[in-house]
């Protein structure tokens, strides 16, 4: 039992990293909020000045920006559907004793660890492109044309690279989860004859349930922040076809130097990542309290 | 063995003397491949400096814009010399952000370089880029295709014929595409395309008062001719097509007709690189008779930042990369044909070079042709033939490139294109206090 006086010291103690941590947050936060209320463009700097909330209307009235929020929902609700769906079904077939179980898995897993820039930049030109692309030659193959994949279908195919690289992670903590369920409760089911589809519902799922909770959260934090895939294959067109929120934010520091309404873009950032995480942890973060 | 230990010890002493003494400059420059070549040739300049080391950082064109003005806009000082266009020269040395290229050496010989692109770089009669390669843009076309197709390319084409010469070279079945043109965004990607060849349409950016000029006819007529034609003769997927992808699909032999820089002329017509070498002929961009051609000017020239503290070696490495000597030294390692174009009138009084290069006289013909201070047929505010000289326009250009590509990949429609690009244009110059 901690005394008054060992509990204030440990709270004196850890104080300067608790203060330190916060700074970390603070600070960048503190100035997005500040540059949000300038006009200030590094490349005409003669115009700089408080303008209050007239980035915040010049970014909102931007025909980009409804199109951008979207875009970054569809991405994070269809990467979310495949990559949870799919990684069911490949931790279930994973936990067969196949024949090199080892090698499949090491396999299954490897989109993991290529960093997103490399892996966007070998679906573009290896596999996505319509001229070169392994798609395309497999189309043609059969006599079909080629599918413009960035130009006629740019959302799907950011969408498709993205839930490849994210499902080995899905994969990976519910096959860890499905490790888990004892061998005895799911005999006592078979013998109790219940067929493959009833135990798969009344058994495997809800034992999962807490790992897929724990994927549709971590994954939906990382998916509305989705951006290298977005430059390297589509720059975010054509139009705003393929343009999320952040691409929108860079676009708008990186491209054409309005770094106020970038600021602005980034706040309306956070704020929309607080709401949807907000929705999401009550949707499927009460399964965490059990 | 003291004896050694001393001597070792002296040694290393001098060693580390030499290093603190080394200065190591760094290059921002872009992926092309003249620029390429020239890293591997930077031997002759550190053996005849060995004090300066150099450090590179390439990236492609729209990257390298934006941590170029980026590091310069906010004093990063990240780079000792930047490799910037004629677009970004007039701005930023208007701004202070450049030093006056004014110690270049004796035999550097500033007179040579071409006058329309000296013109470009220089503010107040002040240089303050030092170009290393210059361009227009051209016609790149396939003899043996055209022949096939029973047509004779003129030396000034208009785009009508364009047009008809790429409806009978394309040939599907066997991947070859009657025309090949940029169409990814950006703007000095599609848009320095769209914005020359709308020069030739009698199209604009702005009227004398800034107004914005999409919503007039002659911009309808250059993108409907440029989408009906990408549709009917251009590749798959030619919305993400730049530069870079259209010379590579030129060099494997999937184009009839290329229009773009004239400085892709060398790469297209090396054996090494190109399947289609022998088989190439040159023409002017095309026109519609109005009395402006389709092509641009352009020159990727070697800037340093006011903010170095290492100008005398980053002028020297300028000075070195952009002279005589640096064409002597590739055309004695890579052939004439190789030796950056469009900079100095010497390489085209040379015969070796006009003999090396057919590509040359066409070259030249074309970089004279375009006249930045007068680009369109109705008169303008703005100088620059594929660009406005404006801080604004890098990000309204992108902008309306992003448009422009949609129309392209059949994402939106031409008018659709075009009235939103009246909107962004009406709302940047706005913004940016050229109109109320």
């Amino acid at each position: 039992m901690a005394t008054q006086q060992t509990r204030s010291l440990a709270r004196f103690m850890m104080a300067p990293s608790v203060i330190l941590l916060f700074i970390w947050m603070i600070v960048p936060l503190v100035f997005t909020i500040w540059f949000s209320f300038l006009q200030y463009n590094p490349l005409n700097p003669i115009r700089d000045g408080f303008v209050w909330f007239s980035n915040y209307k010049l970014f909102y009235s931007n025909p980009a920006f409804l199109q951008s929020i979207l875009n970054t929902l569809t991405i994070v609700v269809s990467v979310l559907v495949i990559t949870v769906i799919g990684g069911i079904l490949l931790a279930m077939l994973l936990d067969q004793p196949i024949w090199g179980q080892g090698f499949v898995r090491i396999l299954v897993i490897s989109p993991f660890f290529v960093m997103p820039p490399v892996a966007a930049l070998v679906w573009k030109n290896m596999i996505m492109h319509p001229q070169y692309g392994v798609f395309a030659d497999i189309a043609r193959f059969f006599g079909a044309n080629p599918i413009d994949w960035f130009g006629q279908h740019p959302l799907t195919a950011v969408i498709l690279i993205v839930a490849w690289q994210w499902l080995p992670f899905a994969t990976l903590i519910l096959l860890t989860s499905l490790q888990s369920l004892d061998a005895e409760q799911k005999e006592a089911a078979e013998m109790d004859g219940a067929g493959f589809i009833s135990r798969f519902i009344y058994l495997t799922l809800p034992h999962m349930s807490r790992a897929i909770t724990v994927v549709i959260l971590i994954q939906t934090i990382f998916l509305l922040s989705i951006y290298a895939e977005i430059l390297v294959t589509t720059n975010g067109g054509p139009g705003y076809a393929s343009t999320n929120l952040p691409f929108l934010v860079y676009q708008k520091a990186l491209l054409e130097f309005k770094i106020g309404q970038a600021s602005a873009g980034g706040v309306i950032a956070v704020i929309l990542a607080n709401i949807v995480a907000f929705f999401v942890m009550r949707a499927v973060g009460k399964n965490l309290d059990k | 063995m003291k004896l050694r230990t001393l001597t070792l010890g002296m040694l290393s002493a001098s060693a580390l003397a030499l290093a603190a003494h080394a200065e190591s400059i760094t290059i921002a420059t872009v992926n092309n491949g003249d620029m390429v070549r020239m890293q591997k040739l930077t031997d002759d300049f550190t053996k005849a400096n060995p004090d300066i080391q150099l450090n590179w950082v390439t990236l492609e064109e729209n990257v390298l814009r934006e941590r170029v003005t980026t590091d310069i806009a906010t004093k990063g000082g990240q780079y000792d010399v930047m490799t910037i266009g004629t677009y970004e020269v007039p701005i930023w040395a208007k701004q202070s952000w450049l030093l006056p290229l004014d110690k270049l050496g004796d035999e550097y010989d500033v007179k040579d370089i071409i006058p329309a692109i000296a013109g470009g770089l220089s503010v107040d009669g002040k240089l303050y880029a030092a170009p290393f390669y210059g361009e227009s843009s051209f016609v790149m076309y396939r003899k043996d295709l055209m022949e096939k197709a029973g047509l004779k390319m003129p030396d000034a084409p208009t785009w009508d014929f364009i047009k008809q010469a790429a409806d009978k070279m394309t040939d599907r079945a066997n991947g070859v595409n009657g025309v090949c043109l940029r169409g990814k965004a950006g703007w000095g990607e599609n848009m320095a395309f769209l914005t020359a060849m709308s020069n030739s349409f009698g199209a604009r950016w702005f009227d004398e008062n800034w107004k914005p000029q999409f919503d007039q006819p002659e911009w309808k007529n250059t993108l409907q001719f440029y989408v009906d034609l990408m549709k009917a003769d251009g590749p798959e997927g030619a919305s993400s097509n730049g530069f870079n992808e259209n010379l590579a699909l030129f060099q494997q032999g999937k184009c009839g007709m290329w229009i773009d820089a004239t400085v892709a002329a060398s790469f297209v017509s090396d054996p090494k690189a190109s399947q289609v070498a022998d088989k190439v002929g040159y023409a002017l961009a095309p026109d519609t008779g109005l009395g402006k051609r389709g092509n641009w000017l352009w020159a990727w020239s070697l800037a340093i930042p006011a903010g170095t503290k290492k100008a005398d070696a980053a002028e020297k490495f300028v000075s070195w990369a952009t002279s005589k000597h640096y064409a002597d030294l590739v055309a004695s390692k890579e052939g004439w044909a190789n030796v950056p174009p469009g900079t100095r009138s010497s390489l085209y009084a040379n015969p070796e070079y006009q003999k090396a290069a057919p590509f040359a006289k066409m070259t030249l013909d074309s970089i004279n042709a375009a006249d930045p201070t007068h680009p369109t047929v109705k008169p303008v505010p703005y100088v620059g033939v594929q660009f406005v000289a404006i801080p604004e326009f890098q990000g309204l250009g992108t902008t309306v490139g992003q448009l422009f590509s949609a129309a392209l990949a059949g994402q939106s429609s031409v008018d659709d294109a075009l009235k939103q690009a009246q909107d962004a244009a009406t709302a940047a110059m706005t913004e940016g206090g050229y109109i109320k």
